[in-house]
């Protein structure tokens, strides 16, 4: 039993400390919104909860790349514990988008382009771990997930254009909103440090847990096998 | 020994014929296998078909199509039945070819990967074709809607094919797995779904006679696509049917 890399513990605490800044800097660094108040600090956290998502979608997706040119079962392992964490951190996106919406829109949903790609985005991960959870056969596993990672990373930004024809009305922040956006606001020197901040600790996040899922991901194949030479 | 002289010219003609002639002979063999098979059973077409006028019943009464309804659900209504039906399709097809071992003996054939697949999605794309090709007229009869409209027929032609390019995929992912018929449309629908959003918008822009300059965007979006996903899936093909 390999015992935990010291790096491991010390990008832990790292991001263990980091978050508690990036907290404390939300509520009490960050100047109140006027228009909305309150619920607009839920802003900081939710850009980098989606954030979190794609940058896992994507390294999933090259993680499945790499599994099909080389045939290396680390890449799988990769893969599925992008896949994993991405969607936990998607989801948290779209409910704190809702409780946002909520307080700005007085709606929880509306079926705007970024809404409905991220509830689709939802879907094709989820459908992504029936997929591995139906095949037994390790080998096929990493092949099919690889492939569907792939083919989803690449159907999520058409799904998003294709519902972009249609008029938005989500705000956008970093760069040219749309005339039509309802609830959004300009960032002063603060807030813009904490946004900034928010997304540099959950990259953070991300890093660890990818690093502690992978690790646990290599832990259980070697199990696996360890099982299967018992059984022999 | 007639068979002899004969296999030996067999023989010399498949190995002077270019790459390109060999890969349109063995898709032309495996679109005929489907089509054979097919026509002597019929029981693919046949489910596909009385599937797709049950979803057009049953939208009749779910959503009361009248006349007014009709003008703008009728490209929906049309969408989700393709959908359903090429699902039921795309299923029967690949499992056919699993079960009873035909999979197997593709592979173990001298062709090409790549026109395995080209030959299964354009086997399920002329499947496809036949169901429209029936499920248009009747919707046209029930409803009299005119629904022979150029365009019409170009948006559902692009978007078949890039359903079907996808489907065709899945759908052979789909049967190596334990939960088969329940994981195709689990899938295969949340990838499709800028297909049938483009295709439902050109489709009723057609069909309410908007500016071609409207429908524009729709139509590059299929094109797109197509182009895409057909690209991606005669790369992976190999991965997902190698044993």
């Amino acid at each position: 039993m390999e015992t935990k890399p010291r790096m491991l513990v010390i990008l832990d605490v790292v991001t263990i400390l980091l978050f508690a800044t990036a907290v404390g800097m939300v509520f009490f660094y960050a100047p109140l919104e006027a228009v909305m108040g309150q619920v607009q600090r839920v802003f900081y956290f939710h850009v980098a909860n989606a954030w979190v998502g794609m940058l896992g979608f994507m390294v999933a997706a090259i993680a499945g790349i790499a599994f099909l040119r080389k045939g290396d079962h680390k890449w799988d392992i990769v893969g599925l514990a992008a896949v994993e964490i991405s969607l936990v951190f998607f989801f948290t996106a779209i409910v704190s988008g809702s409780i946002w919406a909520r307080g700005s829109w007085g709606t929880w949903w509306t079926w705007d382009p970024r809404l409905t790609t991220a509830a689709i985005c939802e879907l094709v991960y989820a459908a992504y771990l029936m997929l591995r959870q139906g095949i037994e056969d390790p080998d096929r596993r990493a092949r099919f997930g690889a492939v569907y990672a792939i083919l989803g990373f690449i159907s999520v930004p058409l799904t998003f254009m294709s519902i972009r024809i249609f008029r938005t009305i989500h705000p956008v922040v970093i760069g040219s909103g749309a005339a039509a956006a309802e609830g959004s606001f300009d960032m002063t020197p603060k807030m813009l440090q904490t946004f900034m901040f928010s997304l540099f600790t959950f990259s953070f996040i991300f890093a660890d847990l990818l690093w502690h899922r992978i690790r646990l991901g290599k832990l259980a194949a070697k199990a696996e096998s360890l099982r299967l030479k018992t059984l022999q | 020994m007639q068979p002899l002289p004969q296999a030996d010219k067999q023989l010399r003609a498949t190995g002077s014929a270019t790459g390109a002639g060999q890969f349109v002979r063995s898709l032309y063999a495996i679109i005929w296998k489907d089509l054979a098979a097919e026509l002597r059973s019929r029981e693919l077409l046949s489910a596909m078909l009385v599937f797709a006028l049950l979803v057009i019943l049953i939208f009749n009464f779910a959503l009361e199509l009248d006349a007014q309804a009709r003008a703008t659900v009728t490209a929906g209504v049309l969408w989700v039945t393709f959908a359903f039906a090429g699902t039921l399709g795309l299923n029967r097809s690949m499992a056919m070819e699993k079960d009873r071992g035909c999979l197997d003996g593709l592979l173990l054939a001298p062709v090409d990967r790549s026109a395995i697949y080209f030959g299964k999605a354009i086997g399920n794309l002329i499947f496809m074709f036949i169901v429209e090709a029936i499920v248009l007229p009747v919707y046209s009869v029930l409803y009299s809607v005119n629904l022979f409209n150029p365009g019409l027929l170009l948006v559902i032609l692009l978007g078949s094919i890039g359903y079907v390019a996808v489907g065709t995929l899945l759908s052979s992912m789909a049967v190596q797995t334990r939960t088969r018929d329940v994981l195709l449309p689990i899938l295969l629908f949340p990838l499709v779904i800028p297909v049938l959003i483009a295709a439902v918008k050109g489709s009723t822009g057609f069909l309410q006679g908007m500016d071609i300059i409207d429908i524009r965007p729709w139509l590059n979006l299929l094109v797109v696509y197509d182009v895409i996903f057909v690209a991606i899936a005669f790369m992976v093909f190999d991965y997902v049917v190698e044993e």
